[in-house]
């Protein structure tokens, strides 16, 4: 057992701070997020160089075989920094048209840096629950024509593909007759709706009207596609608890930094056990997701499914607890200064909060995880 | 990082568990595992077999009769056991005064007490706390005079586990009034057949005897018992503070219990389902399950650091372990409901069936949890309140 990161996750971890820090300050950040676009090219390139794009995708497409864990502490630095990239929308699509097992030559493009993905998974009425999915697939001549709405699609204007998932038969709540197909950005009917998100990241709504596809743009097997879209949310959802835990530590640190400067009646606000005490309950909650988030870096990968799931979604909920406490309370402790737009720790908080509601929140996990063989006791036992 | 256990581990879990499945004695374990009390012969005798094993102080130092196991080797021990539902090894002796004897204590002292330790020859008891020192442990007013040879001991020490089986007492005293409060501190051993010892019961809320005041009028005590320098008490107790701390979370014991929780809120019924695929009342057990979850894996992280020792991280530790003992008897009482009120302490001390519940099995597992649950409020006041662990947390790991 060893919780360790080695050598070269350690290297890669330090570059990336190091470029981080450089390029990518919180004024740069908040001068990217009020551009048209939304992200930087320029800080694509340097993810880019640094092998980002390459480390998680299958050596085959040009990849460096990355693991769950491997991405552990790079996500943790993104965290940090409070990254508005399309990085994350990139990678997790990237693992659905890998689990796919096709599509070799866009996840060359992935890796190479010349093609950004986004997950068009989620519609209005699902809420957290990806395969309530009204978006029809259906079957013609060789191909699929689709029609349908997806929301919330993280950086869905600023890739050159959607993954997208929609109905080719059953019933709308069905796990079975679920379809995944790869669309591109710019195919007739599609229609993308840019918006902010209020973490400083983007989002879209896409509108597909008689979208025409050909056989290759399905991945994995028509109707199965649930497999693949429930094992992709779990690795999306590990990636996500370790920026969490990345974006934690560093507002822990910002708010003990002010809790040591700010002066009131007399003496630094750290003097007083009230703040002491909520500081303590903070680091505790920090603790404990870092646990977590590793447990589900650990698990994210694996091929027993049941353990995955629970692991993953255990993770989620206390992650996504940890998230909320540590970030409202450090605006508490930050007093006024901690809702300004000037200060760090509300960009932290907002990205903390949407965190805890992306990919499932603390109530849906909390669900999956009982749902899973392990939770009740075997009979008889 | 890699989580799994490794093959060795893995092979020595079930060495374990094979050494727990013929050793462990049925009545012993049917006690532990339905909350009953147990009795000092019932600590004794587990002691006995685990020390016969040569396992009886996976901690200490293979030449004073360690095992050498690893952090993680005496984590899996203490799971193994946990999970069997052994009487727990008691600390104070162990845990608490041998290392202090075997850091600061004289060769005699270590030749003679060490190996009665490890095997369990006498019983220790700690005195700490005094009815004007509790989380202030430093302002403690018992005293030691010299007198030639001895020291005279006068004064009072309180919440002392156990100290109607002890045979011995290591304590706290002052022997300097005149200094800064910490450094006017020694550490004694103290035997409590001495003449002027006097032990008086605490009896809890539960109506249990776990709890004493020890009383001290003019206990003459051998300058041989002193450990390390006369003043230098404070220290060695802060060492004790740090030593081997990771037990304390008592994760083991928790997942037991998780799994007693679950059993018991299958067999309870609410409107004909059992109460565990209530989702109101599973959402409750799931979320204390994962927070037991995150604090294993904490536990085995800091295990992991092997060399570097819990340190300040043991107070986390002791806030999440002791919050998740507590939740967990709350989960126990809400599932029996109504059946938790009738008490009947000859059924916990083994000596009769339950006056109302008779020989039901379901009313069995019940009986003794409401007890249990007013018993372990003391598990966030004991050992360093949860309030001074968030102080230690603050002060030594947030700089605060």
């Amino acid at each position: 057992m060893d919780f360790t990161i080695n050598q070269d996750q350690q290297q890669l971890a330090d570059a990336l701070r190091r470029w981080l820090d450089k390029e990518y300050s919180f004024e740069q950040r908040r001068a990217i997020i009020h551009t048209g676009s939304g992200i930087s090219q320029q800080a694509w390139a340097g993810l880019v160089e640094l092998g980002l794009t390459a480390l998680p995708l299958p050596g085959e497409a040009g990849g460096f075989d990355g693991t769950a864990a491997d991405m552990l502490p790079v996500m943790q630095e993104l965290g940090r920094a409070l990254l508005v990239e399309p990085y994350f929308a990139t990678i997790w699509g990237a693992r659905l048209l890998a689990l796919g097992g096709a599509h070799q030559a866009q996840l060359q493009q992935v890796a190479d840096g010349s093609l950004r993905l986004a997950c068009a998974l989620g519609e209005r009425q699902a809420r957290h629950d990806l395969h309530d999915i009204a978006t029809t697939a259906v079957a013609s001549g060789e191909g699929f024509v689709l029609d349908g709405e997806k929301t919330v699609v993280l950086h869905g204007a600023q890739a050159g593909s959607l993954i997208v998932s929609a109905r080719s038969s059953g019933n709308q709540l069905d796990l079975d007759g679920v379809s995944l197909f790869l669309v591109p950005a710019d195919a007739p009917g599609v229609m993308l709706r840019d918006c902010r998100t209020i973490d400083g990241q983007r989002a879209a709504t896409v509108t597909l009207v008689q979208v025409v596809l050909g056989s290759e743009a399905l991945i994995g097997t028509v109707g199965k596609g649930w497999e693949l879209l429930d094992a992709a949310l779990d690795y999306g959802a590990a990636l996500l608890c370790a920026e969490a835990v990345g974006a934690m530590d560093a507002l822990l640190a910002a708010t003990l930094e002010y809790l040591k400067t700010r002066q009131q009646f007399g003496a630094p606000i750290g003097k007083f056990q009230a703040l002491q005490h909520r500081m303590a309950d903070m680091f505790i909650h920090l603790e404990q997701a870092r646990s977590m988030a590793m447990l589900a870096a650990g698990k994210a990968d694996s091929t027993d499914v049941a353990e995955r799931r629970r692991a993953v979604s255990a993770a989620k909920v206390r992650v996504s607890q940890a998230a909320t406490f540590v970030g409202q309370q450090a605006v508490q402790l930050h007093g006024g200064m901690g809702v300004t737009d000037e200060l760090p720790a509300a960009h932290y908080f907002k990205r903390l909060s949407m965190i805890a509601l992306t990919l499932g929140d603390a109530q849906h996990h909390l669900e999956r995880f009982i749902a899973q063989p392990g939770f009740l006791p075997v009979q008889g036992a | 990082m890699d989580l799994h256990y490794s093959t060795e581990d893995n092979a020595f879990r079930d060495t374990v568990r094979a050494f727990l499945e013929t050793h462990l004695p049925p009545e012993l374990q049917r006690k532990v595992r339905l909350h009953l009390r147990l009795a000092r012969e019932d600590y004794v005798r587990w002691h006995k077999i685990v020390a016969a094993q040569g396992w009886a102080a996976p901690n200490w130092p293979v030449e004073h009769g360690g095992t050498g196991w690893s952090a993680i080797q005496r984590h899996i021990w203490e799971d193994e056991c946990a999970r069997a539902g052994t009487p727990p090894i008691l600390p104070f002796g162990v845990n608490m005064v041998a290392p202090v004897i075997m850091a600061f204590g004289s060769e005699q002292q270590k030749a003679h007490y060490l190996p009665r330790i490890l095997h369990c020859d006498d019983w220790w008891c700690q005195g700490y706390s005094e009815p004007g020192a509790g989380s202030d442990l430093a302002s403690l007013k018992t005293t030691a005079v010299r007198d030639g040879d001895h020291y005279i001991v006068n004064g009072q020490k309180t919440w002392t586990t156990l100290a109607q089986h002890a045979d011995m007492i290591f304590c706290l005293v002052r022997t300097d009034t005149a200094v800064r409060k910490q450094e006017g501190i020694s550490f004694l051993l103290i035997d409590m057949k001495t003449p002027g010892v006097t032990v008086r019961p605490i009896i809890m809320l539960d109506e249990d005897h776990e709890v004493n005041e020890v009383f001290f009028d003019n206990v003459r005590v051998p300058l041989a018992n002193l450990v390390g320098q006369e003043n230098r008490g404070w220290t060695y107790a802060k060492y004790l503070l740090g030593h081997e701390r990771t037990g304390i979370a008592a994760v083991g014991r928790s997942k037991r219990e998780l799994a007693f929780l679950k059993q018991l809120a299958m067999q309870q019924h609410k409107r004909g389902e059992p109460l565990l695929r209530d989702p109101a009342f599973a959402a409750k057990v799931a979320s204390l399950e994962i927070e037991l979850m995150a604090l294993e894996m904490t536990v085995l992280r800091v295990a992991s650091e092997e060399g570097k020792g819990p340190g300040p991280q043991a107070s986390m530790l002791k806030v999440r372990g002791s919050e998740i003992q507590q939740q967990l008897t709350e989960l126990m009482v809400e599932a029996i409901g109504p059946q938790a009120l009738p008490f009947d302490p000859a059924y916990l001390d083994g000596d009769a069936p339950h006056s109302a519940a008779g020989d039901d099995l379901t009313a069995d597992l019940a009986a003794p949890l409401a007890a249990y649950y007013f018993n372990y409020r003391k598990t966030s006041i004991y050992g360093g309140s949860n309030e001074i662990q968030k102080n230690i947390i603050t002060q030594m790991i947030l700089g605060l």
